[in-house]
């Protein structure tokens, strides 16, 4: 690993300013981060770390909402946040692997914006917020195409503000050798208004798909979504999975979310 | 360079460090506990797996400051007092569970971490648990056997494939 420097912050302060330094750049879990870093795809002069923040950890519940601090680990959403919002724990538990939820968090994987990361499915469906050192950010502002967000340089994310919906759940189909999603969908309904977020699919990241929306809105049953289909265009081809291949999931992922969802 | 400080293994330690040193480093290179192996150095792995205050995680992945202070536990520190295999370590040898054993420590240090909170795991729990862990010589059946004799159940009852 190339030399740099590691700061470590107590206080969301103490990071803040560290940031405001070009050169720095946050370090959360480091799941994706130390990887890039030894790959050369990113060479910061300073990390400042957020792990010993107090004030970025954990799940706090509301009535009508979940808010989880950025810096809260993958497990420990998992467990936390599994009486309040049961489909959103189980994303959280079924990221990567034990140790990938040992370290990564919610803030990290939200800032990096991998096409095929799972948070941002829930994030999209759910309308949840992203809050940063300086402002509020809704969902649908947040995602700018693959590894894109609305987050300025030297911004922090740090907490997420999820609505609870009435019932909801995320199904994944998983590559089985990076462990992400191939194709992953989080099906959340609020108060009969149904809204349905594709992650692992597009070349453009996660987005909405409108017309399984209005369809589920209208019948929230499998068989709903039976005539409607993605066009296969503009979805990611690779080794993994071919455009059809990945536009035929979108549709067998969503009606198994359906199957599954769950308060 | 850092002066780090943490418990490994029980013991109190101190050693240098950069801020670019790896756990994983740290443990080999400056403690000489070498039990901890760097199979892919990319996060995919999981050789390097260690316990961070009782947790798994992924020593290649890790900056060794981040475990300033706490309590780490490696494979170098799992055999019995008397230097006799422990439970989980002794049903590894008994159903044959490695063959070169390269990914072994990790495995161990995996299953030990699935134990502790699942302690009578189902076959298809033990599997997606240590999905992190890659064995390249076993085919996994004798590694998942071996848990499932570690935690007192028939392997053959819950016949693995
Ligand atoms: C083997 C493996 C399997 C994985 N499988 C999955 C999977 O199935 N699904 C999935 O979604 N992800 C998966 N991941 C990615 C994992 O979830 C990462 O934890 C996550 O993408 C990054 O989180 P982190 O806390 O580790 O962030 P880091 O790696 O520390 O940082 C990532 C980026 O975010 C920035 N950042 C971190 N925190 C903040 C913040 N609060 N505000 C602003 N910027 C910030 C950093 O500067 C950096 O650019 C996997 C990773 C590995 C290694
Ligand atoms: S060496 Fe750490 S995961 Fe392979
Ligand atoms: S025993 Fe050789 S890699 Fe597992």
């Amino acid at each position: 690993m190339y030399d740099f420097e590691l700061l470590t912050a107590t206080s969301l302060n103490e990071a803040v300013t560290a940031l405001q330094n070009e050169e720095t750049q946050a370090l959360a879990g480091g799941q994706t981060l130390i990887p890039t870093m030894k790959q050369r795809l990113a060479s910061p002069e300073r990390l400042v770390s957020l792990t010993r923040i107090k004030a970025l950890q954990g799940v706090t519940v509301t009535a009508k909402e979940v808010v989880i601090g950025a810096a809260t680990r993958h497990a420990d959403v998992a467990v936390q946040a599994a009486a309040c919002f049961p489909a959103l724990a189980d994303l959280a538990g079924h990221i990567g692997d034990p140790a990938v939820r040992n370290r990564g968090t919610i803030g990290g994987s939200l800032a990096n914006n991998d096409p095929a990361a799972c948070y941002p499915a829930a994030v999209l469906a759910c309308g949840a917020v992203i809050e940063t050192n300086l402002r509020r950010i809704a969902a649908e502002d947040y995602f700018d195409g693959m590894f894109g967000t609305a987050l300025d340089d030297g911004e922090l994310i740090t907490a997420v503000r999820f609505p609870i919906p009435e019932i909801a759940h995320y199904e994944k189909f998983v590559q089985p050798a990076s462990r992400f999603a191939l194709v992953g969908v989080f099906v959340a309904r609020f108060d009969g208004v149904v809204r349905v977020a594709v992650t692992g699919a597009s070349q453009m990241g996660v987005f909405r798909w409108a017309e399984a929306e209005a369809a589920l809105s209208n019948e929230f049953a499998p068989v709903a979504i039976d005539n409607l289909a993605i066009d296969p265009a503009e979805l990611i081809a690779d080794a993994h999975a071919a455009q059809t291949y990945r536009a035929h999931l979108v549709a067998v992922m969503t009606k198994r979310a359906v199957t599954a969802a769950h308060r | 360079m850092l002066q780090l400080n943490m418990t490994v293994n029980g013991q109190p330690v101190s050693g240098q460090a950069e801020g670019r040193t790896l756990l994983v480093q740290f443990l080999r290179d400056e403690l000489g506990l070498t039990g901890t192996h760097i199979g892919c150095d990319t996060s995919q792995c999981g050789a390097c797996i260690v316990h961070i205050n009782g947790d798994a995680v992924k020593a290649c992945t890790m900056f060794a400051a981040e475990a300033a202070g706490a309590k780490v536990n490696t494979i170098e520190g799992q055999a019995n007092a008397d230097g006799s295999l422990n439970r989980i370590q002794q049903a590894f040898q008994d159903n044959h569970g490695l063959q070169c054993g390269f990914c072994t420590p990790g495995m161990v240090m995996s299953a030990t971490a699935l134990l502790r909170h699942t302690p009578k795991p189902d076959e298809s729990t033990i599997r997606t648990y240590l999905e992190g862990n890659i064995c390249r010589c076993t085919g996994y059946h004798n590694i998942i056997k071996a848990v499932l004799a570690a935690s007192e159940q028939d392997a053959f009852a819950q016949n693995p494939r």
